[in-house]
């Protein structure tokens, strides 16, 4: 096939988009609009990397904060967001053998998380609204440095992210426990305790083990999803308080920022912010490194009770870890900085060491293994956690956090070589590894573009996150600007390496539209011609 | 008291060492997985002496600091020691304001910075002529926000703000008004 066929058709035309099912389609879906959204991502990236080195003309700070609210969102949302629900509506059903049980919401999950992402998005980019993620009381409310009506259109689209989410946690409890058509009853209150963790934890103390109703992987997603569904809450009620102070804005009345706390709306918000970055991205990726490791290997995976253990900790740790973000509160009780910042917060340490080193081990016991495209990657997510987490327990001190809070310090070893290196590659060795089955069997169009997208990820990832640190070191504020180039040295080469970064995405969306074909991205938005509820076709 | 440029270095030491390390290793294993294996299963015994390694180094870490880092019980404690200075700094619409034009402390001193938000959440944050940062904390509106610091040694810092407030905030920088005086005798 010339170059214009395989553009067209796919790599070999081995890609028919007519043969897959509607869950097939659904996951491609969600994956497509994440591999997108991960692009506006990185652009964005780039856009703010070259501003810390030189102002861009005709881009005002202002435009530049809008950007660094909307990246972190559209990162995380978006981008993870979608992959990783769509990932899992298809994983859950495939793990119990048994249907997702509502395509339908899976759909409106999509279409509200792909709409809400360009809706606030839109709403940033047009009005400049840009309190940052973290949205400090009162900042989000202050009406005299962002517009009111802009504000409430991006918080409506948070919100309809938010109602997206919802709609996965339902699907994915829902499919765990309900009873298909023409199946014995299903019990549900045993399917529940083991998808917890609690028949993990009971085994740890039994002499008795008993048998797991659910795989470990589906545990770790339903464990994950519980704080999925507490942080949609925490950001819609918090999306609606904003909005009530919004609208009465617009209608002419103005309301008392000080009726609110701004200590216990900080409290309140990290509870539920931390809920995703050290709550359900933990345990997801845990989950992730036991199936993959699992399915590379075709071994049993080591220790699988501690590591069902492992997550169930990791989920009570995740409810009561908030204050490490509040170390350089001074109003902050100091019990709560020494018990919550500093005590439970080493418990990520431990949780995902074992992880890690449950990973590891399961590898290790399959020797020889072929270096294929998931392992490698899995190997990449792996370092990139080992390297990420110990940076977190070292801020998440009361001595260090009083001279790295808010520095490039956090934002780069700990924050990017977390998202970038140690969550983006576990999802590309997910993506990787379910590729050939959710296309079934579409070829990959160049291993070499794989390589290549594997090192300069890898590369470029932590060479960012290291540029960026030691320019933290050296007392570089995070969400600041610098513009008499004090810090350029490591702007220019932290630019570099995130320039490694986008060259990596380009070479993987190349590869897998070529491999695809234009036709095949296109056969993927179109509805399904079978309509079946299996996962794949019936001749797989 | 240490200066947090030591603490920084020690920091950079140790993570750079971590760093190259478990470099090392994930490379080592990816090679080594890849090639036969002698088929031994791996012993529990090594994974719980993981767990408790893990255990030890996640809370020793916390221990070890509160005995070297000063400022870190210094501060845990401030309410209870008294300090012999206090400047009342408040801040309002991106600004900040100063009890004095020049802020001079004497060598030694425990210094305790008290300020107040008349608006938004802003930082406060010491700076060296360098950039390098001395301390900083969290300024929230409606709450007392001090910090305690010991100057040992001589030199003029400047307050910047640490934390967002909006595109204005990144240019609200106090240049050079806090300056320690009378280390002359001091070793530095």
């Amino acid at each position: 096939m010339n170059f214009i066929q395989t553009l067209l058709n796919s790599e070999q035309g081995a890609f028919k988009p007519k043969t897959l099912t509607p869950m097939q389609k659904l996951t491609l879906r969600f994956v497509v609009v994440g591999l997108i959204y991960y692009g506006f991502a990185v652009i964005e990236g780039m856009l703010m990397r070259i501003y810390e080195v030189n102002t861009i003309p005709g881009m005002e700070p202002k435009q530049f904060f809008a950007i660094m609210t909307a990246h972190p969102l559209v990162g995380i949302f978006g981008s993870t967001y979608s992959i990783v629900f769509g990932a899992f509506l298809f994983l859950v059903p495939f793990l119990m053998k048994k249907p997702l049980w509502s395509i339908k919401l899976g759909n409106w999950t999509f279409v509200l998380v792909a709409v809400g992402t360009l809706t606030f998005w839109t709403a940033g980019f047009f009005s400049e609204y840009a309190p940052l993620y973290t949205l400090y009381w009162p900042l989000p409310a202050d009406f005299t440095q962002f517009s009111a009506l802009g504000g409430a259109f991006f918080i409506l689209g948070i919100a309809l992210v938010m109602l997206g989410t919802v709609f996965f946690v339902i699907n994915i409890f829902k499919t765990i426990l309900y009873t298909p058509e023409g199946w014995d009853k299903q019990p549900a209150g045993k399917l529940i305790a083991s998808a917890l963790g609690y028949s993990g934890l009971k085994n740890l103390f039994s002499k008795k083990k008993e048998e797991h109703l659910v795989s470990l992987p589906v545990a770790a997603i339903a464990r994950g999803t519980v704080d999925v569904a507490l942080n949609a809450g925490i950001i819609l009620f918090t999306g609606v308080l904003i909005l009530v102070y919004m609208v009465a804005h617009l209608m002419g009345y103005d309301l008392k920022n000080t009726a609110i706390d701004a200590l216990l709306y900080k409290n309140w918000f990290w509870w539920g912010l931390d809920l995703v970055a050290d709550g359900l991205v933990l345990i997801f990726v845990a989950g992730t490194w036991y199936l993959l490791a699992t399915l590379i290997t075709g071994k049993k995976l080591f220790m699988e009770n501690w590591a069902r253990a492992a997550l169930l900790l990791e989920l009570i740790v995740s409810w009561t870890v908030w204050s490490h973000h509040l170390m350089s509160d001074q109003a902050q009780p100091g019990i709560l900085k020494l018990v919550s910042g500093e005590m439970v917060t080493a418990f990520e340490l431990i949780t995902q060491g074992l992880a890690f080193f449950i990973t590891l081990v399961t590898l290790w016991s399959a020797r020889p293994l072929t270096m294929t495209n998931p392992l490698k990657f899995l190997l990449g997510g792996l370092l990139g956690f080992a390297l990420a987490v110990p940076a977190g327990i070292m801020q998440a001190d009361l001595g260090l956090n009083r001279i790295l809070h808010n520095t490039q310090w956090i934002i780069g070893p700990h924050v990017h070589v977390a998202v970038l290196v140690g969550l983006t590659m576990t999802l590309y060795s997910a993506i990787y590894f379910l590729f050939p089955i959710l296309t079934n069997g579409a070829k990959l169009y160049s291993q070499k573009l794989a390589n290549f997208h594997f090192w300069a990820h890898l590369l470029g990832g932590i060479g960012m996150g290291a540029f960026m640190g030691m320019a933290g070191l050296k007392g570089m504020l995070r969400r600041s600007l610098y513009l008499d180039g004090e810090f350029n040295v490591y702007m220019i080469l932290a630019a570099l390496a995130g320039s490694l970064l986008l060259f990596a995405f380009i070479a993987f969306f190349y590869n897998i539209v070529m491999s695809v074909g234009i036709n095949g991205v296109i056969g993927i938005f179109k509805p399904a011609e079978t309509k079946t509820r299996d996962l794949l076709p019936a001749e797989k | 008291m240490i200066d947090s440029n030591t603490v920084l270095n020690g920091q950079t030491l140790a993570y750079t060492f971590y760093v190259l390390a478990i470099m090392s290793l994930m490379g080592w294993f990816a090679f080594q997985i890849t090639r036969q294996g002698k088929g031994s299963p791996v012993k529990p015994a090594l994974f719980y002496s993981w767990v408790t390694f893990l255990v030890i180094l996640g809370v020793s870490l916390h221990f070890i600091t509160y005995n070297t880092i000063p400022w870190k019980p210094m501060d845990y404690h401030r309410a209870e020691i008294k300090a012999d200075r206090v400047f009342d700094i408040s801040v309002a619409n991106h600004k900040f304001n100063l009890p004095s034009e020049k802020l001079i402390i004497q060598c030694h001193e425990k210094v305790l910075f008290n300020v107040t938000s008349g608006d938004l959440t802003y930082g406060f944050g010491l700076f060296r002529k360098d950039n390098t940062m001395v301390f900083q904390m969290q300024v929230l509106p409606g709450h007392v926000n001090d910090i305690l610091w010991q100057f040992d040694k001589p030199g003029v810092y400047s307050i910047r703000s640490t934390e967002y407030s909006g595109p204005e905030g990144y240019a609200m920088i106090e240049k050079d008004v806090v300056e320690v005086v009378g280390c002359e005798t001091s070793s530095n």
